[in-house]
């Protein structure tokens, strides 16, 4: 066959990459997975494992997954929480058992778990993909009732809608403070695009208003690169203060919107309190919750340290040095299908290399990435130190908007594999 | 022509399945799958194998991939490069 004929096949068939050329599976291999949650990483292992031939039943309580990646666009005003919303379609293409409903039991020594409106479903294997749950246990005056005042919007959805509204009817010379949490958090990134994509919208419309970061950390992802960024794009807009410099949150009062900390009270027009978290309700249930409020897993099969036979991906899990992203939720699923169809054909699951990336935005057109490449010592995750990092500093333009572009075109990747549409 | 349909088939036979990934090879979907404006599906295994070469020793500029090229040897490399040809070659 001609180089050419070859590059034409594979162009006129159109090819995706995991989805490709599985092997069929011997009867007695077949094993019964339920996975819970349909997010990018639930239904990224839920598709895979269906597609290698396993009797996989996925359970969400939503109809439809609201990104979280992107959702600082909406508040930017330049996206729809429309392009956020993911019907769970990608699962219906390949045949597996949706159930919509709520997981709130599970018995790992039965293999089952129970759902809200009653249903028992037996499994072989578990594959838990909660995500996170907020702690509203931590800042005092921070409870479910306060995130309808000062929302957090650290789950797309209602939240980032009524943060966006908030910021739209504030006028022009008002304070938006976001107070972002310690490490580990999801998106570690994220309060800080959502600074700048806030700037971008506000420098438009509103340009007397400013953006206080009241910080529970001394230094925060990317900051070379945000700080940058907010220099060229928005100077004297975005204020950065850590706890060295009074930043700390210690109580808020919702009804005031007002931020206590350290060295006095913030008043804030529009309060973006992003809180603890930790992993999703159905994990600590199932008891794969360690003291960190987090799942300790391996690096190779993300199967529980803590309970044998479930497996844990994405936010809630803890499998070494990857952080919490939709791209490391989505790499990790595969890795954990992969490793859990091997389990069921009694094989050994290879060790694996991860990558994660992360990209953020500044503005639409101003784009930067985290890159990480992980691999097992000892069967956790290490990151390899002479590889991935950050974009570089003083980068032109040009470069930065190659980025913002790529980073549209990882969207529309990551998306498709994940939800199939 | 019957040497690399051997070749492919024999892949396929041992090595080339979804279930059957080398380290690292799942992560490309990630970002170059259906949907990417930076799709994989015309490259053979050569051509990946150039590619990720030169974006780790610097001779080819990118925003992004000579970071992650840096985290993999020539062996991951050639193994990921032809599951991935396998893969497409075989839809």
């Amino acid at each position: 066959m001609t180089l050419d004929r070859r590059r034409m096949l594979a162009l006129a068939c159109g090819a995706t990459l995991a989805a490709a050329l599985s092997r069929p599976l011997a009867a007695q291999d077949r094993g019964r997975v339920v996975v819970v949650g349909g997010g990018f990483g639930g239904a990224t292992a839920a598709r895979m494992l269906a597609r290698f031939g396993h009797d996989v039943t996925l359970v969400e309580r939503n109809a439809a997954y609201v990104s979280c990646p992107g959702s600082n666009a909406v508040l930017g005003g330049f996206d729809s929480m429309a392009t956020l919303t993911f019907p769970l379609a990608g699962a219906v293409q390949d045949n597996l058992r949706i159930v919509q409903d709520a997981a709130v039991d599970v018995d790992p020594v039965a293999g089952t778990v129970t759902l809200a409106g009653g249903e028992v479903l037996p499994w072989d294997r578990l594959v838990l993909s909660p995500g996170v749950d907020m702690r509203y246990d931590v800042l005092p005056g921070y409870d479910e009732a306060a995130a309808e005042l000062m929302p957090h919007a650290w789950k797309a959805g209602p939240q980032t809608t009524l943060l966006r509204a908030q910021l739209e009817a504030m006028e022009d010379g008002g304070i938006v403070v976001i107070a972002p949490p310690e490490n580990p958090f999801r998106c570690p990134p994220g309060p800080y695009e959502r600074a700048s994509l806030i700037a971008h919208y506000l420098s438009q419309t509103k340009p007397a208003s400013r953006i206080l970061i009241l910080d529970a950390k001394e230094t925060f992802s990317k900051q070379p690169l945000f700080t940058e960024a907010w220099d060229r794009l928005y100077p004297g807009m975005i204020e950065f203060r850590p706890p060295s410099f009074g930043g700390r949150v210690v109580a808020v009062d919702a009804a005031t919107r007002t931020l206590v900390t350290d060295f006095g009270d913030v008043i804030a027009a529009v309060a973006n309190v992003i809180p603890p978290q930790r992993a999703g309700a159905i994990a600590a249930i199932a008891g794969v919750v360690d003291e960190t409020g987090w799942c300790p897993v391996s690096g190779v099969t993300f199967e529980s340290d803590l309970v044998p036979g479930i497996h844990v991906i994405g936010d809630a899990c803890a499998p070494g040095a990857m952080p919490k992203s939709a791209f490391a939720a989505n790499a990790q699923a595969k890795v954990a299908a992969q490793a859990i169809d091997a389990l069921f054909r009694a094989a050994t699951p290879p060790d694996p290399k991860l990558v994660n990336t992360c990209y953020s935005l500044a503005a639409p057109d101003h784009g930067f990435t985290v890159a990480g490449v992980y691999q097992t010592v000892d069967g956790k995750l290490a990151e390899i130190t002479d590889a991935g990092g950050l974009s570089p500093l003083d980068a032109p333009a040009e470069v930065r908007a190659l980025e913002a572009g790529y980073a549209r075109s990882w969207y529309a990747a990551i998306t498709h594999e994940a939800f199939g549409v | 022509m019957r040497q690399v349909l051997l070749i492919v088939l024999g892949l396929s036979a041992s090595g080339s399945a979804a279930q059957d990934a080398p380290p690292g090879a799942t992560t490309c979907s990630g970002c170059h799958g259906a949907g990417s404006s930076l799709p994989l599906d015309a490259l053979t295994a050569e051509d990946i194998v150039t590619a990720m070469a030169a974006f780790r020793d610097g001779t080819r500029a990118a925003t992004l991939m000579p970071r992650l090229a840096a985290g993999f040897s020539d062996a991951e490399i050639a193994a990921i490069a032809a599951w991935i040809a396998a893969q497409e070659d075989g839809q």
